[in-house]
């Protein structure tokens, strides 16, 4: 490399000068193509949301208008808060199953790789695919209920799915069966990455295994769960197709999420403006999560 | 790590493939303009039956000596298809005919993209080929821009005679024999009308009961001019009552379920009815029933005296070639033409959009339909269907399903708060 590089400051031709922008070369078109079509049509998304788009994108500005309009709309405020049950219910019970799988499966036991593809395949399958199984399972008249009642047990009943005010639970239901798995796979990485001397050192002072993974092992495991939510909310907030093949949006508009919302009103409904002004909210709550997250992933970088 | 050696790329190989590119763009670039006497037809006929219609009128167009450029886009409601059809228009690229129908025709006339065909309209006598109603819909500013290719009945009830036969009961004409009727079919042990709980059968429901409890005029005045008045009167009132009642006679696993496995339900004698549009023909069909005998049709109860239409339409695009107008004329001709309407609509389970054809080849659920097309365009019963996007644009249809299914999948909500609800949905829609 040394003798190579001399070289080229001997004699700068033309195969040196490209070695030595190829990578910017190489790259500069996708920077573009990134700037361009995900900043761009942000700012062009934004710029619909001012203006009284329809059918097609139309440049007669109204101002905030579609975004008041978006704030009278009953089913936004449902789709806002369908999301934030089903962000905060998806992100902590997979936390939390994924946590006791993975300290479950980290007690060298046989046959752990197996059981590890069992319970990360989930996550190999498309959202559609879980929806329309789930779709099946929980429907009362073909899945889990009736077969509990062919079982014997008349009474049994269990048709979220058909019920307005219990539906937005059967997403959190086939979403945390989706995703668990994964988080398994994340906190069972950390664990391994743990120091065995620490966690021996700790059992020489007598803590008791749950005091030591509670006070020992979790702790090292922060940059995992920081990770997981992350991830997890990001999935949570982008929910779109989960929502189309499991519930339909249904019943009524029951398990409408911000993203069916915005697809139906700007795609469905020829109302662009509207749709805009709900994606440009959407970004506001991606951002909100994102800009403490670099903040502090920059600021740890700084520190390390 | 490993370097790029740029040297192993032989200048001469590397002219060669570049010179292979550039023909192969160019000819894709060739391909996609069209030929001046062709037409190029955006339309979500993709299913079967539905496929093999569009091809006679391909086979029409090619007889005649022009050519067809097939754009098919699949997804059953066409809204897949309507979004192609907004980016190739904003890119300046539209096709020369599109399946458009009901106000859209005249969204897309506002936008000042529609050609127009006067010319070949008056040189068929389409004025007095088609009811009055349905001309209006195909014009924008007094022209002709569309040419209708079938009408669809949307107040249709479907029944399985085994099933009544077991209850004892016969096909309903009022609401309230339609409930009565469900009781017994419920005691006999089957569901009585088989739903799925989309927002769209909702509402195919919704309107269906509007029309049979309140009649012609108010659904006029309600659900096409959305007169607030009748929006949040008492007559919405009670028929957003008797909407209700309809869910006593589902069953619970409704939910988000197909309109063609409620259909299969009927076939499968699971349950005795079934309130949708005339395209449920095509499943009755596709089991091998003939209608009249294996499966019954009827108006919606209280509605024998009104029709409501669901058009599939084919507008045409502004062009400048004068070969391609040509093309777009005579697209346009043959469309309306016996032998593509006879054909296509055999297929598609709908009756022609002129109604002087011989009805003979058809079953006896589309002779009644075009009867009932005849007579109710004589007596003003002839109306556009809300849920299918005939009667209001998309927006304020979009609106009125949320009040509508909202309301209908709420135990709670008074009938009165769902009217109210109607009336601001129709003011906020039309921004």
């Amino acid at each position: 490399m040394n003798k190579s590089t001399t070289r080229i400051q001997a004699r700068p031709t033309a195969s040196g000068w490209l070695q030595a922008w190829l990578p910017r070369l190489v790259l500069a078109p996708s920077v573009a193509v990134s700037l361009f079509f995900v900043y761009g049509f942000m700012l062009w998304t934004f710029v619909l949301s001012l203006t009284s788009s329809r059918m097609l994108p139309s440049y007669d500005f109204v101002g905030f208008g579609q975004y008041s309009r978006l704030m009278a709309n009953d089913r936004w405020w449902v789709a806002s808060t369908n999301l934030m049950v089903f962000g905060v219910l998806f992100i902590a019970v997979c936390l939390i199953i994924g946590t006791l799988l993975a300290i479950l499966l980290d007690q060298k036991i046989r046959q752990e790789g197996a059981l590890r593809t069992i319970y990360l395949y989930p996550m190999a399958l498309s959202f559609i695919v879980t929806g329309v199984v789930w779709k099946w399972l929980l429907n009362p008249q073909l899945g889990i209920q009736a077969m509990v009642q062919s079982w014997g047990f008349e009474s049994f009943r269990f048709d979220w799915i058909v019920n307005p005010d219990m539906a937005i639970y059967t997403l959190v239901i086939a979403a945390v069966w989706q995703a668990s798995g994964f988080v398994m796979a994340l906190f069972l990485a950390g664990l391994r990455g743990i120091d065995d001397s620490i966690v021996k050192a700790a059992q020489l002072d007598g803590a008791s295994l749950p005091r030591i993974y509670w006070r020992v092992v979790m702790p090292c495991l922060r940059p995992v769960v920081f990770s997981a939510v992350m991830i997890l909310a990001h999935i949570a907030i982008k929910s779109f197709d989960l929502v189309v093949a499991l519930t339909g949006g249904g019943p009524g508009y029951a398990t409408d999420l911000p993203a069916t919302f915005m697809y139906t009103h700007a795609f469905n409904r020829a109302q662009i403006g509207l749709g805009s002004a709900s994606a440009m909210l959407m970004l506001g709550g991606v951002l909100a999560i994102l800009i403490p997250y670099l903040y502090s992933e920059l600021r740890s970088r700084k520190h390390g | 790590m490993p370097t790029i050696n740029m040297s192993v790329v032989n200048p001469s190989t590397f002219k060669k493939s570049a010179l292979a590119l550039a023909l192969a763009a160019g000819t894709a670039l060739a391909a996609s303009t069209i030929q001046a006497s062709e037409v190029e037809v955006l339309h979500w006929w993709t299913s079967g039956g539905e496929a093999r219609a569009a091809n006679v009128l391909k086979d029409l167009m090619e007889a005649e000596g022009y050519g067809w450029q097939d754009f098919a886009v699949a997804g059953g409601g066409g809204e897949t298809a309507m979004t192609v059809l907004k980016s190739r228009a904003m890119s300046g690229n539209p096709p020369s005919a599109a399946q458009i129908k009901g106000p859209e025709i005249q969204e897309w006339g506002e936008l000042g993209l529609l050609g127009d065909l006067d010319e070949v309209a008056t040189a068929e006598g389409w004025n007095d080929l088609i009811p009055e109603r349905v001309a209006n819909i195909m014009r924008h500013d007094g022209q002709f821009v569309a040419v209708p290719v079938n009408v669809h009945r949307v107040n249709w009830l479907w029944a399985n005679p085994e099933v009544l036969e077991a209850a004892d009961v016969e096909m309903p004409t009022t609401l309230d024999e339609l409930f009565a009727a469900g009781d017994a079919i419920r005691e006999a042990g089957f569901i009585p009308l088989a739903h799925g709980g989309q927002a769209w059968q909702d509402a195919t429901v919704f309107e269906s009961v509007v029309l049979g409890s309140q009649g012609t005029e108010f659904y006029q005045q309600a659900l096409v001019e959305l007169d607030p008045e009748a929006l949040g009167g008492e007559q919405m009132v009670s028929a957003l009552e008797d909407f209700k009642r309809m869910r006593e006679l589902m069953d619970e696993g409704m939910s988000g379920r197909d309109w063609n496995i409620a259909t299969a339900m009927v076939i499968e004698g699971e349950a005795g009815f079934q309130l949708m549009g005339d395209w449920a023909k095509g499943e009755f069909t596709a089991a091998g029933l003939t209608a009249g005998e294996d499966y019954l049709c009827a108006a919606a109860p209280g509605t024998e005296d009104a029709f409501t239409f669901n058009i599939d339409s084919l507008a045409m695009f502004r062009v400048t070639d004068d070969a391609e107008r040509e093309a777009q004329q005579t697209l346009a001709r043959l469309v309306l033409e016996p032998t593509f309407q006879e054909a296509f609509n055999l297929a598609k389970g709908s009756i022609p959009a002129r109604p002087d054809l011989d009805m003979s080849d058809f079953d006896r659920c589309a002779q009644q339909s075009l009867a009932d097309f005849q007579r109710t365009a004589d007596e003003g019963g002839l109306v556009p269907s809300m849920a299918h996007g005939m009667a209001v644009r998309a927006s304020i249809q979009g609106a009125i399903f949320d009040v509508v299914t909202n309301y209908f999948n709420d135990t709670d909500m008074p009938a009165e708060e769902a009217a109210e609800r109607l009336v601001n949905a129709a003011e906020t829609a039309s921004f």
